[in-house]
């Protein structure tokens, strides 16, 4: 991504504006994101769409910021990792903490995200449902046990709480 | 090099009008990953997911039909109250890659990419879908059929916007099922798309990932309507087992790095035997 760019936009990111200088006609949302925001939370690797961890909301929708084009975005709401729950964790940030679901660390902010998602359609999903809703996030570490076990417990919790 | 974003369709059509070699843009995830790949670097971009009238589908009593705007997002088709009308393209839309591609895929960007592995389109030549195009000078329909003419080619012309696909809304059974090497997040090694009209004695087989474009079953198709009985849901198992037979000969599959000519032709013999059972559960 080196290439050369003239575009000038401001995209709308975790609730304040942030101008976008000189960037290319291509670039994704991701790089943006991490290269000329400073947002590291969204991680990339596959950059096409296939692990998850770059996961965001646009206008509410989770999607990859790797196939998102980012200039295509102005004007929406983007929410990443970072704007989920500033200042202390959220109560999926908790439950991956207390049910063990972190290990390398590398995807988890991608299933927050879809965690977060996940939970605020369908308040009481299954365990098939946490399944098929996850399926775009890889994780090659816990073998996923602990991240539906962190699900589980914040859909427990909500249900009590409300 | 520019990125354009209408919001009506007036203004995607003026910006295809302006920039008629721009790539057009919907839910990004096919153009993203050669974007992000350098398998092609846009010059203009018009991204069309945020015009109104593309976002909106319509179902019409009268003539049994849905027309769906192309830059309809697969979570939307998966869902209620489309997953009724068109249960098989809800099936399909299902499989599309994850939650997260299908927020954002459309099934104009399907039918624009068309590749002969794109989920949805099996199910658009089973049920004879129209595909609309629009430019500056007007709208023409086109059937699907005579829109896809090879992997990732079809008739479109410079300047005009792919703007909704229309499909009948049927009385019977139909389905999609895929094999892959996992359930989630998988393209198609070969796929199948099944379709019956009680009303017209009728059923449609189409084949995805075994030829150059989505191939129809005229053979198959002709035998099963033959063989079935609609009313009583009923279909001989040597019949199921012929009209696999005849689907398998009708595959044009090639060896490529996901599979084997042989092993998709096998399966998509498999997958049609396994949908028309469902659709004539008694023997």
């Amino acid at each position: 991504m080196s290439d050369p760019g003239n575009l000038a936009y401001t995209l709308h990111v975790n609730g304040a504006p942030h101008d976008v200088r000189d960037a290319w006609v291509g670039e994704s949302l991701l790089f943006v994101l991490r290269e000329r925001l400073g947002l590291m939370g969204s991680k990339g690797a596959c950059e096409q769409g296939e692990c998850g961890s770059c996961s965001v909301l646009v206008d509410g929708n989770l999607v990859c910021s790797c196939l998102v084009l980012a200039a295509g975005a102005v004007g929406q709401d983007i929410v990443t990792i970072e704007g989920i729950s500033p200042g202390a964790p959220s109560d999926v940030q908790q439950a991956f903490v207390d049910a063990g679901a972190v290990q390398c660390g590398f995807c988890t902010p991608g299933l927050v995200m879809a965690a977060h998602s996940l939970l605020d359609r369908s308040p009481d999903p299954s365990e098939l449902e946490i399944r098929e809703e996850l399926s775009g996030n890889i994780c090659r570490c816990t073998g996923y046990g602990r991240i539906i076990d962190a699900v589980q417990r914040v859909a427990v919790a909500r249900r009590s709480a409300s | 090099m520019s990125v354009l974003v209408p919001t009506s369709l007036d203004g995607a059509l003026q910006a295809l009008a302006d920039h008629p070699d721009a790539t057009v843009l919907a839910g990004g995830t096919d153009l993203m990953v050669e974007f992000n790949g350098g398998h092609r670097r846009p010059s203009d971009v018009v991204v069309v997911n945020r015009v109104p009238e593309l976002c909106t589908w319509r179902h019409d009593p009268a003539t049994s039909t849905l027309r769906i705007g192309a830059a309809v997002t697969y979570a939307e088709i998966e869902s209620e109250p489309i997953a009724t009308w068109v249960p098989a393209l809800a099936q399909a839309a299902r499989t599309v890659g994850s939650p997260q591609i299908r927020h954002a895929a459309t099934i104009g960007g399907n039918v624009g990419t068309c590749s002969p592995a794109g989920d949805g389109l099996p199910v658009l030549a089973a049920l004879d879908a129209l595909v609309e195009l629009t430019s500056a000078a007007g709208v023409r329909t086109v059937p699907f059929a005579e829109f896809m003419v090879g992997p990732k080619r079809t008739t479109r012309a410079a300047g005009e916007l792919i703007t909704a696909v229309t499909v009948p809304v049927l009385d019977g059974w139909q389905g999609y099922t895929k094999v892959g090497v996992r359930n989630a997040m998988v393209i198609a090694t070969a796929s199948v798309a099944f379709a019956v009209s009680n009303a017209d004695r009728r059923v449609a087989l189409a084949l995805g990932s075994v030829g150059p474009t989505i191939l129809r079953c005229p053979e198959a198709e002709a035998f099963a309507a033959e063989h079935a009985d609609f009313a009583a849901g009923r279909l001989a198992a040597d019949a199921v087992a012929a009209c696999s037979e005849l689907v398998r000969d009708t595959a044009r599959p090639i060896d490529d790095h996901r599979s084997s000519a042989d092993y998709r032709r096998h399966a998509v013999g498999v997958l049609a035997g396994r949908l028309l059972r469902r659709a004539f559960p008694h023997e």
